[in-house]
């Protein structure tokens, strides 16, 4: 196997254009899994660990751009004031050991529909950059994971960043596991809401082949929210439409059963857990004490 | 005997085969029989600095490897290895045909295969075993194996084991074991109220943290050195040996670093693979199975289902008991046999029962061995026994711990197995020591940390749907080997001054797996011998056996031979205090000093110079019965008793649980080392939480679903809650010490402790465990249907034995 390492992202763009076969890794917690247990046996591997532009976030534009690099213990440290529903998820990722190494680019390069770093991005509108020695192109997040485990790069590319507005308002992870920590996600469920365009923004995770956005969900609460003039009135939501947006939520779903937890209660799950994140943000949103 | 001195060096040979250093044993200051003591391999666990048997290494060595079935049942048409040898570092390629000796063991029944031959009877059965250069090599060569199989349908469940038409795994028949036991007139017997219940258990792992490991090192003249991690170093030699076709002193074990056992070491894993390349290639082999493979390396805990039916008179007198419990022993008779005897005689818990009538059955399937496991068959019984009592009280309008208080057995009474409770037996004490904890109190909702609700960081509740709920439990199991068996154990202790002090050594093949019997023996020395200065010797063959380290035997049988040895070197140096200084009265030992009355009369320096004391002791405990037909006899040495409360939170909506707190109170004769203690409770009550609530080996069409951490789910820090002891200290008058065995009680109640908790807050019959969040909030979990789909598999997928290219 050949290991090779890149200074910095030219180099790195070259190497990959040189051996596009190359994998690369960049925290390996799930490069490492699949070569331990001879899953992969990879001709190359591309370390990007030393890439520093890999490690940079930052304003631009109006909008966050943040390093594919970028560990989830940074994600929740530096950047959780401004995305604080990718912050939330970024919570639940693994143990503290993997939220050290393990980045969000890992878990768009491995577009697993149990990773918990893409509901938030789906809730939010956020595009992918991926860039190779012959330019860089921007790909909506649910574009760039094109099926389960699959995603949009070609075979010379490389995630760069992503892009997303920061929170204009509160955003919600919620994640069911059979244990209080360090699982995968059975089902889970990301909200973001968006009072400078009145949209609500959804994703529900571990529910399907891809994340999936509940989009009838999203349509159902923006007309709530817009004809009872809510956002303005900082109304409390009614409890039955609460209720209705967790159905929807539900509906939205496509889970399978298998040894993690039965369809039947993945969709349940989901929706109980759509209401309860929409009232917490909700409440946040109308500043009751203690929703944050 | 000291550290540096080569083992298995042959005498004269040429050219000296490899060898390797015998491990050290170093010098304790321990405390003394109950008094706090740190663990000597506590610092270097922590610092990751001790040698676990993974970490062997010798230079020259080469890598094992093991071809597995990816068929639960096919018969073997054709196997061609030739593609395999010729690769290039490959350096043996084994199968049935080059096992020396006898090709099948076995702990009880030797029906278990060394490599399979003709037929495969479960997912992951050895084929063939590989030595290279590299363990990547090796697994490279496994892929080369050619076998060609016929795949014949699984049997899959006990039930279907038993049906006349269902195909014959064993010439003997698909049953293993049936033990019935009858208790007063059960025939005709009639109740006021009656309940009745069926319940299940799935698979639980042992789930060590250290897989199966070890390093077999050829001494050049035909015999072997093996360096392994075991629970009982003897029988692994008495069966390796056989296969090998070696006598026994041919085969020499020194037991290496134990990452944790609970039963799943009891049979052999690697053990004779590993030296059959040794002995075939004339080199060291290091076998280290990945965590993948160390699920179909080690046999399981029973999955059972069992049916009960309590009657008792309106006021809640138990009248009798009914059951039938059907184990799934998996393909392999492994230590089937006596853990159905087990659940046979602890089926009706620790009550008084005038009527009983149990059936306790073992059935051959097609799906992974199962064997001992923490608990060893009391574990099935205690979950459907509590669950019986709980449900009566329910019937009774009872409390569920006055019901349990008014029918407890007490010593003089006979169990249903005939055999007559001795004394200490408190029941009662600990069931109202239980009740009598302090509730945790209910703390607001509002405002928790997350990690304090259910759910845990993962956010899914601030209170919404969240119910209290507790319940209670209490079990009981026996310590030591049952049933007419001959459970002893040898330790060979010597005194003598080591650089200007005295030093005790201790020698036993007792296998330390964590449970911290070093320090035990240390103890024991430190008290019976009063020195300062103890060394426990490596465990290995070169002394007698000690027996298993399991059934919560080892501080008792073990600890009693290292306190006989020590007290025959205590008489030895008194009868030399008398005739060499005269001295009588009554002479102790403190403090490296000989005393008289109280007073110093001659430091153990002076008194020994540089003599040197040995004594050797074995210790069989007294002797037990076989059951007869009708299941009666005085089969058990000792019984050990523990209560359980457990309070949760669940969120009722959702299915997630809280466990807030966990009481209990245990009978252990006497507390030998208080934090060791605590380690063996807590964890014990861990391993029931699992089994309440997570950890289960899912297995469809006989193939393992879930062969990883990924998705066999261990507690962790954040699903343990902390644990309030009532400890009590009743000296078994037979027992060293009066010590009653800790490891196994705390596992067993727990777990139906939890349950009930989880039935009070929900209000659901809960009648299978683990129990899944499905059945909490009322959606039947049927068994998944499908494996993991490549996409909801998740990021991590390692895939599965049956996925892999097959030849
Ligand atoms: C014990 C454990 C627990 C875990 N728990 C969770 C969990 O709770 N939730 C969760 O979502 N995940 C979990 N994971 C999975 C893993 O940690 C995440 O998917 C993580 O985001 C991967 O990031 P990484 O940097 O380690 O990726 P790597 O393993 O380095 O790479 C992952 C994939 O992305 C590709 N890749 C990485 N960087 C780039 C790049 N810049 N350009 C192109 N391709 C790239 C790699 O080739 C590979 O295919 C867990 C893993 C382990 C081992």
């Amino acid at each position: 196997m050949e290991f090779i390492q890149p200074l910095n992202l030219a180099e790195a763009l070259e190497a990959k254009d040189a051996h596009p076969e190359a994998v690369p890794i960049r925290g390996g917690t799930d490069v490492m899994v699949g070569l331990n247990f001879a899953r992969s046996r990879p001709a190359a591997v591309l370390d990007l660990s030393r890439v520093e532009e890999l490690e940079e976030w930052g304003l631009e534009d109006g909008l966050l751009r943040v390093g594919a690099g970028v560990s989830y213990t940074r994600i929740i440290e530096e950047i959780g004031g401004r995305l604080p529903g990718l912050a939330r998820a970024s919570r639940t990722v693994g143990s503290p050991q993997i939220r050290n190494r393990g980045t969000v680019g890992g878990n768009l390069g491995t577009a697993s529909p149990a990773g918990d770093g893409l509901p938030p991005l789906y809730a939010s509108d956020a595009e992918v950059e991926v860039v190779s020695t012959r330019g860089s192109r921007r790909i909506p997040v649910a574009d760039f994971i094109s099926g389960p485990k699959r995603n949009a790069l070609a075979p010379q590319e490389l995630i760069s960043a992503f892009y997303v507005a920061e929170a204009g308002g509160p955003q919600q992870y919620s994640k069911i596991g059979t244990r209080n920590a360090m699982v995968i996600a059975v089902c889970a469920f990301a909200l973001a809401l968006h009072p400078e365009s009145g949209r609500v923004g959804t994703c529900v995770g571990s529910a399907g082949p891809t994340p999936l956005r509940a989009e009838e969900a999203e349509r159902f609460m923006r007309g709530v929210l817009e004809e009872g003039g809510l956002w303005e009135s900082r109304g409390a939501i009614p409890e039955a439409a609460l209720r209705r947006f967790g159905e929807l939520v539900a509906g939205a779903a496509r889970p399978i059963d298998d040894v993690r937890g039965t369809a039947e209660y993945r969709r349940h799950s989901v929706g109980v857990l759509a209401r309860r994140a929409l009232g917490w943000a909700w409440d946040e949103y109308r500043g009751v004490r203690g929703a944050a | 005997m000291t550290s540096g001195v080569p083992i298995g060096v042959p005498a004269g040979a040429m050219p000296p085969a490899p060898t390797r250093e015998r491990p050290r044993s170093p010098v304790q200051r321990p405390g003394r029989v109950g008094e706090e003591s740190a663990r000597i391999d506590g610092v270097p666990k922590v610092r990751g600095e001790f040698e676990y048997s993974s970490d062997l290494w010798m230079d020259g060595m080469l890598h094992g490897a093991t071809l597995r079935s990816p068929h639960p049942h096919a018969n073997i048409r054709r196997m061609d290895t030739s593609e395999a040898e010729e690769m290039a570092g490959v350096h043996a390629v084994l199968t049935h045909e080059d096992v020396p000796g006898r090709k099948v063991y076995g702990m009880e029944i030797p029906d278990q295969p060394v490599l399979a031959w003709e037929r495969v009877r479960y997912q992951g059965e050895p084929v063939a075993v590989v030595a290279a250069d590299h363990p990547e090599t090796a697994r490279r060569a496994l892929e080369k194996i050619r076998v060609e199989y016929e795949v014949l349908d699984p049997v899959t469940s006990a039930e279907e084991a038993m049906r006349e038409d269902a195909p014959k795994l064993h010439l003997s028949g698909n049953v293993l074991r049936r033990v019935k036991v009858l208790h007063g007139q059960p025939a005709g017997a009639t109740a006021e109220v009656v309940v009745a219940g069926e319940y299940e258990v799935g698979m639980q792992d042992q789930a060590f943290l250290g897989p199966e490991s070890g390093l077999a090192v050829p001494d050049g003249r035909g015999g072997v050195d093996l360096h392994i991690s075991t629970q009982w170093l003897h029988i692994d030699r008495d069966q390796v040996a056989e296969s090998l076709g070696l006598a026994p002193d041919e085969v020499r074990l020194t037991l290496s670093g134990v990452g944790g056992a609970f039963g799943g070491r009891e049979d052999l894993s690697m053990q004779i693979h590993s030296c059959m390349l040794a002995l075939e290639t004339g080199r060291p082999v290091r076998m280290v199975y990945n965590r993948e493979e160390s699920f179909y390396g080690h046999v399981h805990r029973h999955p059972c289902k069992m049916r009960f039916e309590h009657g008792a008179t309106r006021d809640g007198k138990l009248v009798y008991v009914r059951a039938g419990l059907v184990f799934d022993g998996g393909a392999y008779a492994s230590s089937s046999n006596a853990v159905c005897l087990n659940a046979a005689t602890f089926a009706c818990g620790p009550y008084d029962v005038p009527h009983a009538q149990i059936e306790s059955h073992m059935l051959y399937t097609n799906n992974p061995p199962c064997g001992a496991m923490r608990g060893f068959g009391a574990v099935q019984a205690c979950f459907a026994h509590e669950s019986q009592m709980d449900r009566l009280a329910g019937a009774l309008g009872m409390d569920p711990i006055d019901l349990r208080l008014k029918n407890a057995i007490e010593p003089g009474m006979r169990f249903p197995f005939g055999q007559e409770v001795p004394h200490p037996a408190p029941v009662r004490e600990i069931l109202k020591k239980v009740k009598d904890v302090p509730m945790p109190e209910e703390q607001e909702l509002a405002g928790r940390d997350p990690r304090e609700l259910p759910g845990g960081v993962s956010n899914v509740t601030r209170g919404e749907g969240v119910k209290r709920g507790v319940g209670y439990a209490v079990g009981f199991k026996n310590i030591g080997f049952s049933a007419g068996f001959d459970d002893y154990s040898t330790a060979r202790v010597t005194l003598a001054v080591e650089g200007g002090e005295p030093l005790v050594r201790v020698h036993t093949a007792a296998a330390e797996v964590g449970q911290g019997l070093v320090t035990l023996q240390a103890q024991i020395a430190r008290t019976e011998l009063g020195v300062e200065r103890v060394a426990v010797e490596p465990a290995d063959t070169r002394v007698g056996s000690a027996g298993s380290t399991s059934a919560s035997r080892q501080s008792y049988v073990t600890g009693a031979a290292v306190e006989g040895a020590c007290a025959a070197i205590r008489e030895h140096l008194f009868e030399r205090v008398r005739e060499e200084l005269g001295g009588n009265g009554d002479l102790s030992l403190d403090g490296d000093e000989v005393l008289s009355e109280g007073r110093v009369i001659v430091s153990l320096v002076d008194l020994l110079g540089d003599e040197e004391i040995e004594e050797t002791l074995e210790y069989h405990h007294k002797e037990t019965h076989p059951l007869d037909e009708n299941g009666q006899g005085d089969a058990h040495l000792q019984f050990a008793f523990a209560a359980h409360r457990a309070v949760v939170e669940v969120d009722t909506e959702l299915g997630l649980v809280r466990v807030v707190e966990i009481a209990t109170a245990q009978d252990v004769g006497k507390i030998m080392n208080p934090q060791a203690l605590e380690g063996q409770i807590e964890g014990g009550i861990a391993q029931g939480l699992g089994l309440a609530l997570m950890e289960e080996i899912q297995v469809k069409s006989g193939k393992v679903q879930n062969a990883s951490f990924t998705d066999y789910l261990l507690p962790t820090i954040l699903d343990m809650p902390s644990v309030r002891m009532e400890i009590l200290e009743l000296a078994d008058p037979e027992a060293p010490y009066g010590l009653k065995g800790v490891g196994e009680p705390p596992t067993i109640s727990s777990t139906p402790a939890i349950v009930a908790a989880l039935r009070d807050a929900t209000g659901q019959p809960l009648t299978r465990i683990p129990v899944r969040p499905e059945q909490m909030v009322g959606i039947s979990s049927k068994p998944p249907e499908e494996p993991p789909h490549p996409g909801s598999a998740g990021y991590a997928e390692i895939g599965r034995l049956d996925e892999r290219p097959e030849h």
